[in-house]
């Protein structure tokens, strides 16, 4: 450890609102499975030494259907979400994501609240949430916002949470069409990845892709030329002008940028 | 604050912000669970909490309050998995060994060489080239001879 414990401090709640009071009252930065913290602490990645220990608040894992909607509870571990019915009939490719992220140990502590709220642009469910149009669910001890996860990112490792607030949910509305998901990274457990793909195949496909751009980000243009008829090779040259992947310690941007377009071809052709 | 380690009430006076790593190594002087990168990647660190295998290295100590810990002393000295992986060899350097041992057990009956492959997909080892330990966990699990040994 480089980090000196002596310096951290840490609150825990046992309930959502014992939560919410903290942060309305106190500026903490909240942890769940923790899979994340140490590794920032240790790097010098992250500044806070205060922090909110919300793993022990049970009423934010529940997984239900809410009407049609399928809610996904912000402490759901991976683990969870692989064992969850619900999860496995409405959004299997977030199985198959979550099966693909660390190994058992992190599936078993990570949690999709802390993925979307880590906002790595390379965060292994965020393609999923993105291509289905997932509402995050935001609460403070005042008030619920809901806001599309396609706009809950606002740069890098930046979202539109405030510091009162904490994500309880993530509601994912029904999805119409075949859901295919790819994660390419060094090897198959315990990689971060290179680059990670979603995609819903509808008379209007949705495709999100991470690592490739600051955030998780959709590919619009690309979404509409398949929908108006393009060839997959048209589709191709679209999306190379529309994502912007960089060189960094994991990958290049050439070999992204391929593996980019190729994966949208693989996407188009196995789920035609 | 209070667990349950290795089947027994404990009661620790730690940091709450502790890794569950060191005060296991440090306060309740098990030394059994050993620290590889400390980040998460290797799976040396893994010990059982509620049953599910889990990283010992990324667990700030509050968050197992109440909960149930097993760590490899947990399983005594004479554990069917522990002879076999000296018996296939499955155990060379060893610091690998305790962690893999942790989360091969939290494997179902009648696993398939993938399913054990699944359950030690976030463990390192950088020894043995798996294979052994593949069969020592087969063979515990009850998979024929046959069928383990010709894991290549």
């Amino acid at each position: 450890m480089r980090t000196a414990i002596s310096e951290l401090e840490v609150r825990s709640a046992a309930s959502l609102g014992e939560a919410l009071t903290i942060l309305r009252d106190d500026q903490r930065t909240p942890i769940a499975g923790a899979t994340d913290l140490y590794v920032a602490l240790n790097f010098g990645t992250l500044e806070p030494r205060r922090f909110l220990d919300i793993w022990p608040v049970n009423e934010l894992r529940e997984i239900s259907m809410k009407g049609a909607t399928l809610s996904i509870g912000a402490l759901a571990t991976y683990t969870s979400l692989i064992r969850s019915p619900f999860v496995a009939s409405r959004l299997p490719m977030l199985v198959e994501a979550s099966r693909q992220v660390g190994g058992p140990q992190i599936q078993n502590r990570g949690t999709l609240g802390g993925n979307v709220a880590n906002a790595s642009p390379a965060g292994d469910s965020l393609p999923v949430l993105a291509a289905v149009d997932a509402v995050v669910v935001l609460r403070s001890a005042d008030a619920e916002r809901r806001v599309p996860i396609t706009k809950f990112y606002t740069g890098y490792r930046a979202t539109v949470m405030r510091s009162n607030e904490l994500i309880v949910a993530i509601e994912v509305p029904p999805v119409e069409g075949r859901q295919w998901f790819r994660k390419v990274g060094t090897r198959a457990a315990q990689a971060i990845s290179k680059i990670v793909v979603a995609g819903v195949r509808a008379e209007v496909p949705r495709i999100a892709f991470g690592s490739v751009a600051p955030t998780v980000v959709r590919v619009p243009e690309t979404e509409r030329s398949l929908a108006a008829g393009a060839t997959i090779e048209e589709a191709a040259q679209v999306l190379s002008r529309e994502i912007t992947p960089i060189d960094d310690l994991r990958s290049t941007a050439e070999y992204r940028m391929r593996v980019a377009t190729n994966l949208l071809r693989r996407f188009w052709i196995e789920t035609g | 604050m209070k667990f349950v380690l290795n089947g027994a009430s404990t009661e620790v006076n730690a940091h709450p912000m502790a890794r569950l790593l060191d005060v296991l190594r440090e306060e309740c002087g098990l030394t059994g669970t050993k620290e590889g990168c400390g980040e998460g990647e290797c799976g040396a660190c893994t010990v059982l909490v509620d049953g599910e295998p889990v990283c010992s290295c990324l667990i700030p100590v509050t968050q197992v309050e109440s909960a149930d810990v097993v760590t490899i002393e947990g399983l005594g000295d004479d554990h069917p998995l522990q002879h076999l992986f000296m018996n296939e060899v499955g155990a060379q350097c060893g610091i690998c060994t305790p962690g893999m041992i942790m989360a091969a057990i939290a494997l179902g009956p009648t696993p398939t060489l993938d399913d054990v492959k699944t359950a030690l997909a976030g463990n390192l080892c950088r020894c043995t080239g798996y294979s052994a330990i593949y069969r020592a966990v087969l063979k515990w699990r009850g998979i024929p001879d046959a069928t383990a040994s010709a894991v290549p």
